[in-house]
């Protein structure tokens, strides 16, 4: 029997109740129904009680609602780990519990509407939120990115927010991967790369939103897949903000038609990538951002005269997700009717496509009766087409009419209750554990430190990202305080400062956290120094009162150990944000990323929105004056497992361990009375730079200090003691070491004092001053081990990552 | 004179994105703003009650066919008559990156020849074939006969962020005639003031002489491809934080300073 035979075409009714399981499902698979053999056996239960067969877009609407994208049944379900231990849903257990403990009162809204919502003043809130876009970069690069930042910038819309900043941050596979090493249907990372950043570019610049964070990392396990995490920060009012749809109220969809695009884009972001995925194209959406700015200013306009009574962005799962969703959130029925909806084409489009078209640029509103007339010229005025197509209803039921016919009815209680089986793994064993870590001996030495030096510099992972951002437009807004690069020479900020109120001088500060290599080797040290990195980029520039979005990005959640390797970074999310204080207040994981070449490493990228009391205390990260000296604040040990100088060295030698010594552990309780401290110090006007060590250590850090107003430097390593081994680190350790909470600050030459008291117990040591223009760094018997001009320091890090084409 | 009585009219389009950017610095000079879309019925009629009229930043119309093109054609078709009467009677018309590409493509710019309808120059792709969002230092030009120039400091730092910015003309002579004309207002230059003689970035999309912006033969037209409306406030500037303080305003209100002060003296004499 062939597919469409099964399919009734008169009643348009899919065969799976009165026929067996094992036909329903194949027959589901030949549709590209994405439901498992489980959730269609209580799809049948549902329909055998109500005695008919589904129809089309019933079942369609179903395997939407259904999916891992859209339903999140990882981070959901129950988790049985061997015999003792159960976990009562990812998100519930680590995430939203975090939040709830911690009960900032300064959070409005975290994880229930489009975007998570703070206070910023006592007439502004601000919005937030993170989304992914991996799936579909992965196969258009240009179409998937753009999309991306197109999606998550109607999420800001839809908590009636002005959109004022974009993140992103993006992952591929090394820039130098032999093109003969890769199947023949994946793409290059250096063409997944340049159409991803020219879709970024595209969407961003021209909706007039400035991209003003972000990071683009390179990890092996990425080739021939690309990671998009687009971000989006808005401000609104809380007057304007409306949520009270109710009974009655119509159902407006505003913005761009209709087409056949994105035709359940759900489903195939929630399935490995395979051989077939050039196929899928007609899964990615296609960007218009012309349409989405006039949608923006006409969103604003509803807004500022309170006429809706609700908004939902029309992303993944199109209306379909969008009704359904507004329904039970405001514990209502509706009643489309899809022949009302406008299509791009006059091509034939099929009900359940209209339903479930992911095309972009749209808006549903829930609009009272009242006031439909208004907010329908509001949309005109900026030439947007918008059109009543259905109302909220008291039924609890959605009901699908098309040119004045039934075609479908399903109880929402029921769309909203899929399955959800108790995932069962078996506890990690010792021997993973210890593969994992394997410690191998020492391969580094203090012979040489220059060269690695200046490799680590011009690495992929470290070097200028100046080809990448400035195509990026970080100053349209006119908010931008402290931006990417620091004038003039382009020296790197740790995070983006605005000033969103034209009246205030109160602004918030944008910073980014991930660490993808831990990733692979211990999930947990993975999420624990993603969240510091990002709130301890955030405390550099002057943030505070941070909240958090999180973002993961897993491989089959299903398959090998990776369900464990989640909960321990959720764990780790609990521990951590729990102990700084620091809410989650949105995020999104994606799951099944997943290419020909295998799954990609553990990836968490932590967003950090934090508040700067004063913009004019706000802190860049380069050295300003001679003379000044220069501090490492914080604990240094030698942990340099998933270390890019362990990552070089590995590639040097070509050797097959990827990991070598300890991993970076995070001490929170040391850490945020570190931060406090660093808060009050940056207030002080004595502490004059700030710059966090991360990736590449303390000599990367103090090289891109140097950088911006090309100054030399004259240290000397101290005499540091690991307390956890009792050992005294070696200068490799001390330069390139990725312990956590650290950083370089420079005070004010005869200050110091001031500052040494201010810090008390913490711990913090004088490495030298600001001095002439080589990088001179001296071992602690003061024999030059580094000796450099910051002109050939500048000059190797400044690789152009993309090259310019002409001149 | 109150400057509550001047009155500036800033023109959108769909993709037009830098009109409040405009708009907040008009507020902080205490003028009467206000933003109009180019399709809105009434905008030919009051087009002559404004004293100005500023076409901002964006991709108009998506920057579909060329930079500028569409709203360019669409100005010529909409508001032609009343445009040429602005410009008749000098009231100063402003175009920013977008805008000047509008200005060009509406062919007000550089207007050297006086054929109406017949664009006489482009802002093309810039050479390094990207999108550039950077700082630029700008040498004015003192034989400019702008208007917009008069307040400006010699040396000033605005940022670009364009495409489309390589200012081109058909012949040497051409270029040749705008510089005898004083149409040059605004070159790119080296952080000390010296040409930057086409040498990237400081020439950020290799325009023709370094142009950064030009005006018509009478100076009350002008067209630039930086942005002063993001260098208006000091805490816009990109190195405010190495002084760690910040002055009131930055280089960019000098060209909305003397816009308003000839307002002042020759428009509402």
């Amino acid at each position: 029997m062939s597919a469409l035979q099964a399919l009734d075409r008169e009643n348009r009714c899919i065969e799976i109740v009165n026929t067996t399981l094992e036909r329903a499902h194949s027959l589901c698979e030949k549709l590209q129904i994405g439901l498992a053999k489980h959730e269609l056996a209580q799809v049948r239960e549902y329909f055998q009680k109500l005695r008919r067969e589904p129809t089309e877009i019933e079942i369609q609407t179903i395997a939407q609602t259904w999916s891992e994208h859209c339903f999140h049944k990882i981070f959901k379900s129950r988790i049985k780990i061997g015999k003792q231990k159960t976990i009562n849903g990812i998100f519930r257990t680590f995430i939203a519990r975090a939040t709830e403990e911690i009960a900032a009162d300064w959070v409005v809204s975290a994880f229930s509407d489009n975007a998570g919502i703070i206070k910023f003043d006592s007439s502004h809130w601000l919005a937030a939120k993170v989304e992914t876009h991996n799936h579909p970069s992965a196969v258009e690069p240009f179409g998937g990115a753009a999309t991306g930042v197109g999606g998550v910038i109607r999420d800001i819309l839809g908590v009636w927010a002005r959109p004022i900043a974009n993140t992103d941050v993006l992952g591929f596979g090394p820039p130098d991967f032999p093109q003969h090493q890769l199947p023949p249907w994946t793409k290059h990372p250096t063409y997944l790369m340049k159409g991803v950043v020219a879709g970024i570019g595209n969407y961003g610049n021209n909706m007039g939103i400035p991209t003003v964070n972000g990071s683009v990392y390179f990890h092996d396990s990425y080739v021939g897949y690309a990671l998009v995490f687009c971000g989006c920060i808005g401000l609104l009012q809380p007057r304007n903000y409306s949520a009270r749809a109710r009974p009655g109220d119509l159902l407006v969809v505003a913005g761009a038609r209709t087409g056949r695009d994105g035709l359940r884009g759900v489903n195939f972001a929630s399935t490995p990538l395979s051989k077939e995925t050039d196929s899928l194209r007609s899964a990615v959406q296609i960007p218009d951002p012309i349409v989405e700015e006039r949608l923006m200013r006409a969103i604003l306009a509803v807004a500022e005269r309170n006429l809706a009574s609700a908004i939902t962005d029309v992303g993944g799962g199109g209306l379909s997700s969008a009704v359904c969703e507004t329904a039970r959130r405001y514990s209502c029925g509706a009643e489309v009717d899809l022949d009302r909806i406008p299509l791009r084409e006059e091509s034939i489009i099929e009900p359940w496509e209209i339903w479930l078209s992911e095309s972009q640029e749209r808006m549903v509103l829930v609009v009272p009766k009242a006031k439909v007339s208004e907010a329908i010229s509001t949309f005109q005025h900026e030439e947007i087409d918008a059109k009543v197509f259905g109302k909220l209803t008291e039924s609890g039921e959605i009901v699908f009419n098309f040119d004045g016919d039934e075609i479908g009815r399903l109880s929402i209680d029921f769309l909203f209750s899929p399955p959800l089986p108790t995932l069962e793994v078996r506890s990690r064993s010792h021997s993973s554990i210890t593969t994992r870590r394997k410690d191998s001996k020492l391969f580094a030495t203090n012979d040489g430190l220059e060269a690695d030096f200046l490799c680590l510099l011009a690495s992929p992972n470290i070097s200028s990202r100046e080809s990448i951002v400035r195509t990026f437009d970080h100053e349209v807004g006119g908010r931008t305080v402290l931006k990417p690069f620091q004038y003039p020479n382009s020296g790197p900020n740790d995070a983006a400062v605005l000033k969103p109120v034209l009246s205030s001088y109160k602004g918030l500060a944008i910073s980014c956290g991930l660490n993808p290599a831990l990733g692979e080797i211990d999930p947990y040290a993975m999420a624990a120094s993603s969240i510091d990195e990002a709130i301890r980029n955030n405390v550099c520039v002057g943030g505070r009162r941070i909240a958090l979005l999180d973002n993961f990005a897993w491989g089959d959640p299903l398959k090998g150990e990776n369900l464990l390797d989640l909960v321990e970074a959720a764990q780790a999310c609990y521990d951590v944000a729990k102990g700084f204080s620091t809410p989650f207040i949105s995020g999104k994981d994606s799951m099944y990323n997943v290419t020909p070449l295998g799954e990609i490493t553990p990836t968490l990228v932590i967003t950090a929105i934090g508040i700067v009391p004063n913009i004019r205390k706000c802190l860049s990260a380069d050295f300003k004056t001679y003379g000044d000296s220069i501090y490492l604040v914080g604990r240094t040990r030698s942990e340099l497992a998933g270390s890019e100088y362990a990552r070089m060295k590995h590639k040097q030698q070509q050797q097959q361990q990827l990991w070598v010594g300890e991993v970076p552990r995070l001490d929170v309780k040391f850490a945020k009375s570190l931060y406090n401290t660093m808060n009050k110090l940056t207030d002080q006007g004595f502490v004059k730079a700030c710059h966090d060590i991360s990736q590449g250590g303390l000599a990367v850090a103090l090289a891109e200090m140097c950088f911006a107003n090309c100054l030399g430097v004259d240290i000397t390593l101290p005499v540091l003691r690991d307390e956890s081994n009792d050992r005294i680190l070696e200068p490799f350790e001390l330069l390139f070491s990725e312990s956590n909470s650290r950083f370089l600050i420079e005070v004010s030459a005869g200050e110091e004092s001031k500052f040494e008291s201010m810090m008390g117990k913490l711990p913090f040591v004088k490495l030298g001053s600001i001095a002439g223009k080589k990088i001179v760094i001296r071992n602690s018997l003061g024999e030059t081990i580094i000796g450099l001009d910051t002109v050939d320091c500048y000059n190797a890090w400044r690789k152009e990552l993309m090259t310019v084409s002409a001149s | 004179m109150q400057r509550t009585k001047i009155k500036v009219l800033i023109i959108r389009a769909g993709g037009t994105n830098r009109d409040f950017d405009v708009y907040a610095c008009l507020k902080g000079l205490g003028v009467s703003a206000r933003i109009k879309r180019i399709n809105d019925t009434e905008l030919r009629s009051d087009l002559l009650s404004y004293h100005a009229l500023i076409f901002p930043g964006g991709f108009a119309y998506g920057d579909y066919v060329r930079a500028g093109a569409i709203l360019g054609k669409k100005v010529m078709s909409t508001l032609w008559d009343e445009i040429l009467k602005f410009r008749k009677e000098r009231r100063p018309i402003l175009g920013i990156c977008n805008g000047f590409q509008v200005l060009v493509e509406a062919s007000l710019l550089p207007g050297t020849l006086g054929k109406n309808g017949v664009p006489e120059a482009a802002l093309a792709s810039n050479s390094s074939g990207r999108f550039e969002c950077r700082w630029v230092t700008l040498k004015k030009k003192q034989a400019s006969k702008c208007i917009f120039t008069k307040q400006l400091k010699e040396i000033a730092r605005f940022p670009v962020a364009h495409g489309e910015g390589r200012f081109i003309m058909s012949d040497a002579r051409a270029l040749e005639k705008l510089e005898e004309n004083g149409q040059i207002a605004l070159v790119y230059s080296a952080p000390d003031g010296t040409p930057a003689n086409g040498r990237y970035p400081l020439n950020p999309n290799g325009s023709s002489l370094d142009i950064a912006g030009i005006c018509d033969p009478s100076g009350t037209i002008f067209g630039l491809m930086p942005h002063p409306e993001n260098a208006f406030f000091g805490y816009q500037l990109p190195d405010w934080s190495f002084n760690r303080k910040f002055p009131l305003y930055g280089d960019g209100y000098g060209i909305f300073e003397s816009m308003i002060e000839y307002i002042e003296t020759e428009v509402l004499r």
